[in-house]
């Protein structure tokens, strides 16, 4: 992608650089402008270096340092006084016969199973409406428009109208289930007790399946239409031609899409706590609220921290070998 | 666009007939729940959901100005998200020239670790982002926890790997010839960035700013930690009218609507340069 693109360039870049800085005209480049231009894109990188280390990963290795410490409220002013507990905290939190283990691995499975739902029905709706809307009708501005509109939405203004219809007495989703269609007497909860993973479904893909869609959109815009005139003058039909042409054209924007859209629904903090507040029913509680309320709820520092650890080592395995399997499906269909 | 050699099956027409009209539903029930409820008297929204208001009123909109004070809070968000967009542009244009136009050693590991760092939970470094901005003020002053600073510091930052990634990809869509030749008239490689990378690349600044802005605008998780009365942002004051004993339901609406409005205003306008922006950085 945007890498692989510039590294494809590089050559051709070599080429020029010794022409501009040797170039007759610049004859006595002293090795100070040399220095100059070594340093330069280091220079460049500075300020993002300088944040990354500061905001992404300092942090992170204090995070990691933390978890294996007793870190309660009792040491959060001086918080490198705390003891060290070596793999206690790791211990506590993948020990199923304990309830904070028990905890961790139902949230951690309801994590997978919503994220896994969500990024699947989000790439299907958001690929579907840009195949649909890849040619030209009346209306297709409009409609791309009110389309990117959840995704344009504030998460706060987004999630707490879904919180506002979703109430049990005066919401708008029993109001169409209970008064006008009567499929049901009792007004059912939704958010509370089982139905809230339901709840915290319809809303993730509500708000992310236009990111999808608006990826895919540019990405067919890349598509020469002459691939589509020829295969339609050999006979293929509309569907041969999503098959032949359109999938596999769209395979490498899918693999970083699906990737990119898994890692923010796991981790996604603010659906589900805009939704459900500072405790969220057992059914529809994501692991980054679990992590939340064991650390600031709780005041047990060391512990969500472990567990934060845990995430993301398996965000790391799942990464790597989602990569790994998809690059080598890539290449025997190359071959 | 409509001169394709066959026209499209009529099957496919009706296909994609009812699924763009659902979609629009799915989509436009809660923009219309939104809508109508907040121009709702209370006791509509107080009741059963009606999906026609009894009467229109518009006094949630003078309301919901008393009721918490949005106005500073809309003041905090748009001076933490407008610092945090703009910075973030211009750290993140400078990074992508460095990795799209130099070969040096360590490119490979700073793309890799930037890109890496989308995989964090965020959970895992707020505790310790929030104990290192207190720090940082105990030792030298500079206070960071609770205010705008530490707070744009953050967002700009959260931007950064998405911008400098789409960056790349559309600076090398850039052609090198521009470049050399800008080299050849006597331009440093700071005067080709400003005056030929950068004017060729507008579409993918725009859509990396739009990207930023709205990262910030919305984030929640971090301003609920990091802010104080003061330096609240829209995101986190909202929550002010969820939080009385009774919820004012078309209140709630109206804020939403308002501070939704600037920046879906902004998205739609602008989404013509994200999708540009895209189709010639990301998704190459």
């Amino acid at each position: 992608m945007g890498i692989a693109t510039e590294d494809r360039a590089l050559p051709g870049r070599r080429t020029a650089a010794p022409g501009r800085a040797g170039g007759p005209h610049r004859a006595p480049s002293s090795r100070r402008t040399l220095l100059r231009r070594a340093g330069l894109p280091y220079l460049l990188l500075l300020p993002a270096v300088l944040l990354e280390l500061l905001v992404h990963l300092v942090p992170m290795l204090i995070g990691i340092l933390a978890s294996f410490k007793e870190l309660t409220q009792f040491y959060i002013r001086n918080w490198s006084a705390a003891p060290w507990r070596g793999l206690e905290n790791y211990r506590v939190s993948v020990d199923l016969n304990a309830p904070v283990g028990k905890d961790l691995l139902n949230s951690f499975f309801v994590t997978c199973v919503l994220s896994v739902l969500a990024v699947g029905m989000c790439w299907l709706i958001g690929t579907a409406a840009a195949i649909f809307m890849q040619e030209g009708f009346r209306g297709r501005g409009l409609l791309r428009a009110i389309f990117l509109t959840p995704y344009a939405l504030p998460v706060y203004a987004a999630v707490i109208t879904w919180a506002f219809m979703f109430q049990r007495d005066h919401g708008m989703v029993n109001h169409v289930i209970v008064d006008q269609l009567g499929l049901t007497d009792e007004r059912p909860f939704w958010l509370l007790g089982d139905n809230s993973f339901i709840a915290l479904a319809v809303v993730a893909v509500w708000k992310t399946w236009p990111f999808a869609f608006l990826i895919v959109m540019a990405a067919l815009q890349n598509i020469p239409k002459e691939l589509y005139e020829a295969a339609a003058i050999d006979g293929a039909g509309i569907r041969q031609q999503i098959r032949r042409i359109t999938m596999p054209a769209l395979y490498p924007i899918n693999r970083v899409l699906v990737l990119v859209l898994f890692l923010w629904t796991f981790n996604d903090f603010n659906t589900p706590y805009i939704l459900f507040g500072d405790s969220a029913p057992a059914p529809a509680n994501l692991i980054s609220i679990h992590i939340y309320q064991s650390s600031f709820v709780t005041w047990n520092f060391g512990t969500g921290s472990a567990m934060s650890v845990l995430l993301l080592l398996f965000l790391l395995v799942v990464t790597a070998g989602y990569l790994l399997a998809t690059l080598r499906g890539r290449k025997t269909a190359d071959v | 666009m409509s001169s394709a050699p066959t026209a499209p099956p009529r099957s496919f027409l009706w296909a994609r007939g009812v699924f763009l009209t659902l979609l629009t539903g799915f989509v436009l029930v809660p923009v219309y729940v939104m809508v109508s409820s907040s121009l709702k008297p209370l006791q509509d929204v107080s009741g059963r959901f009606s999906w026609l208001p009894s009467g229109l009123t518009v006094s949630p909109y003078f309301d919901i100005w008393d009721t918490v004070p949005l106005a500073r809070y809309f003041v905090n968000s748009l001076v933490v998200a407008g610092a945090a967009t703009v910075l973030s542009v211009i750290v993140a244009v400078f990074a992508a020239y460095a990795v799209s136009r130099y070969r040096f050693p360590g490119k490979q590991v700073f793309t890799v670790t930037v890109l890496s760092t989308q995989m964090f939970p965020g959970i895992l470094f707020l505790l310790p982002l929030f104990l290192i901005y207190v720090n940082i003020g105990n030792a030298t002053g500079i206070a960071l926890y609770g205010s705008r600073g530490g707070l744009i510091l953050t967002y700009l930052t959260f931007s950064l790997p998405f911008s400098i990634w789409m960056l790349i990809g559309y600076f090398a869509s850039i052609p090198r010839a521009l470049d050399e030749a800008a080299a050849v008239d006597g331009c440093g490689p700071v005067a080709t960035l400003f005056r030929i990378v950068i004017p060729a690349a507008i579409p993918g600044i725009v859509a990396v700013a739009v990207y930023a802005f709205m990262t910030a605008w919305g984030e929640v998780l971090f301003a609920s930690i990091m802010t104080n009365d003061t330096t609240r942002t829209l995101s986190v004051g909202l929550q002010g009218y969820a939080t009385q004993n009774d919820v004012y339901w078309n209140q709630v609406m109206a804020a939403s609507l308002t501070i939704s409005v600037p920046v879906v205003a902004g998205f739609l306008l602008l989404q013509r340069y994200l999708v540009a922006g895209l189709t010639a950085g990301a998704v190459k």
